[in-house]
């Protein structure tokens, strides 16, 4: 067993020349969260099991449409699905924190609420990229037509929608503290009939009326119709314009929402 | 000793309430406080007494529901962000996240700071290196032992030098020797570097034996504020006498009675007094015992306990109390 220290702290630390601002704090931070994220890369593939799955399981029985394989129809859900998940997940990490006791000392430090969340908000954007890569890399050689160019946009509106969503995980888990379980409920309840008003699996056009209105008042069915249209080569204007409102109205209401309960955290 | 021209921390009828199942908890109830720079006090308790409610409102985490703190110097409400640049704390919890490595930890706490990214570095090597965590810096803290991450704990607590320090029960879960470690670098913390540690604790002999001052709470109030030595002394000395008769016994409880201040009780053939310098007054009682034809079989003198104090004022003894589970924690 080792004693405590050898030698007496000496308060050697240098004046703080000054109080870091509220970029330098959240860029604090979002380096802190993403430092696990490169040092196991294999983590992002978590949120990937289900989206695999539905690619590998399901894709296959989607009969091609006219103007394309249901591939190609398929895969911008799927990745919009991913970002989904990886971001609702989110949460899960800063509950870990709360309980064991980092989030407290974070708390106590100098780092502002805001850049707490926002940086943690932030660090979503980079393992959306990463598993948005690995899907692209994993269906480009079956009847996908890769257009990098759409594909960026595409990676543009999710990254907003992935911070709006991360944002709203985060709140979820302070809300919950240390209760796992309402975490998992809420995001499970949440999360499927999201995806499947969104029409990731299944197309809504002959779905009845009331089906319809909810699609439409969900953000995520405008995200997804705009990654399909970047993610076939085209940029309809109306679009990838309705899927950035939807995704920036989500980064919005994320943001919001988390700060609040960030500045409410004890 | 509590009254300075500028006291580190300083409380005005400072007050929490928890709502609870649709009931008020007063957590802590209008709390008058003042630590002078250079103290090592520790407040003493059973859990649920409010001390780490106390502590979470002057280290700026819940905000109090009435009074006011000001900690060096600063408002912890108005100016909750000054009292974070001027603390250090190490909570209930580990301050280092499990996913994270040790190193990455001090240095992001030492650039919260403001410190730049050579100077964090520098810093964090050299915490490390005296709290003998180096070789063990690059390694997930999930992977740490308890002791080793306690250390690292104080040590990103320390990463700006702080002059006032607060830990929250730091030697709960630490084995005896990890326990004494940690104790040993927290009085020469305060010692040799003359940083105000104020820390919440429920062991007895932890206060006992580091604290210069002891604040013993109770039911969210203050009820002992002094040194240990000097809340025992005015307790006093357990004297324990047997007789060989029943009759011998209160004979010598008369005897006793006239000593200045003592509180006697008889047990059958048993005496129990309880009296300030009672190791002094024994050899004297024994002898005049003896003469007067009534002598004691056996003596027994025991120095008072922290707990002796604690069960003096309160009725109850902070040993059981002390293994009450509810958490104030939690209620935060």
């Amino acid at each position: 067993m080792t004693t405590l220290t050898r030698t007496p702290v000496q308060p050697s630390a240098p004046e703080a020349p000054s109080a870091p601002g509220f970029v330098a704090d959240t860029w604090n931070v979002m380096v802190r969260e993403l430092r696990p994220v490169f040092r196991e890369p294999a983590s992002v593939l978590f949120a990937m099991v289900q989206p695999l799955v539905f690619l590998g399981l399901f894709a296959p029985l989607l009969p091609d449409v006219g103007d394309g394989s249901a591939l190609q129809w398929f895969v911008p859900g799927i990745v919009a699905m991913t970002a989904l998940m990886g971001a609702s997940f989110t949460g899960a990490s800063l509950m870990q924190e709360i309980t064991s006791g980092s989030h407290e000392r974070l708390l106590v430090s100098p780092l502002s609420r805001s850049s707490l969340l926002v940086g943690r908000a932030l660090k979503e954007v980079v393992p959306m990229l990463m598993q948005t890569v690995i899907i692209v890399a994993v269906v480009t050689p079956f009847s996908f037509e890769l257009h990098p160019l759409g594909i960026l946009v595409g990676a543009a509106v999710l990254s907003l929608f992935s911070i709006g969503i991360g944002s709203l995980s985060f709140a979820l888990a302070l809300a919950a503290k240390d209760q796992d379980w309402m975490f998992w409920t809420v995001q499970q309840t949440l999360i499927f009939p999201l995806l499947l008003l969104a029409g990731v699996l299944l197309p809504l056009e002959g779905a009845p009326r009331w089906l319809q209105v909810a699609s439409d008042l969900n953000p995520l069915t405008y995200v997804v119709e705009a990654e399909r249209a970047l993610f076939a080569g085209d940029l309809p204007a109306d679009t990838v314009a309705y899927g950035f409102l939807a995704a920036a109205l989500t980064a919005a209401l994320g943001l919001v929402v988390g700060l609040k309960a960030m500045r409410g955290s004890s | 000793m509590t009254t300075t021209p500028t006291p580190v921390i300083r409380t005005r009828g400072l007050t929490r309430h928890f709502t609870r199942h649709h009931q008020t908890v007063e957590a802590v109830r209008g709390l008058d406080l003042e630590v002078a720079d250079g103290e090592l006090v520790a407040f003493l308790g059973p859990n649920g007494a409010g001390k780490s409610t106390t502590l979470r409102m002057l280290t700026t985490l819940i905000p109090p529901t009435s009074g006011t703190a000001e900690v060096a110097g600063h408002d912890v409400v108005r100016e909750h962000r000054d009292v974070r640049r001027s603390i250090g704390y190490v909570g209930q919890g580990n301050a280092a996240g499990h996913q994270q490595r040790g190193r990455d930890e001090v240095v992001s706490q030492a650039r919260s700071f403001g410190l730049g990214r050579a100077a964090a570095a520098a810093r964090a090597d050299e915490l490390l290196e005296a709290f003998d965590l180096t070789e063990h810096a690059m390694r997930p803290v999930s992977t740490l032992s308890g002791g080793q991450r306690r250390r690292l704990d104080v040590a990103i607590g320390l990463v700006h030098a702080p002059r006032l320090m607060f830990l929250d029960e730091p030697s709960t879960g630490l084995d005896p020797q990890n326990r004494v470690n940690l104790q040993e670098q927290v009085q020469r913390l305060n010692r040799e570097v003359g940083t105000t540690i104020v820390m919440t604790t429920h062991y007895l002999e932890e206060a006992d034996a580091i604290a210069d001052r002891v604040i013993v709470i109770d039911h969210g109030l203050v009820i002992a504020d002094d040194t240990a030595s000097r809340l025992k002394s005015a307790l006093g000395d357990l004297v324990s006498l047997g007789f060989g008769s029943a009759a011998d016994a209160a004979a010598g409880a008369a005897r006793a009675e006239r000593v200045n201040g003592a509180s006697v009780e008889l047990r059958g053939s048993d005496l129990v007094i309880r009296v300030a310098h009672g190791r002094d007054l024994a050899p004297g009682l024994v002898a005049d015992l003896a003469a007067a034809g009534t002598p004691a079989t056996r003596l027994e003198v025991a120095g008072p306990t922290l707990d002796d104090v604690f069960l003096d004022l309160t009725g109850r003894s902070l040993r059981e109390t002390g293994a009450d589970t509810t958490t104030e924690g939690a209620a935060a």
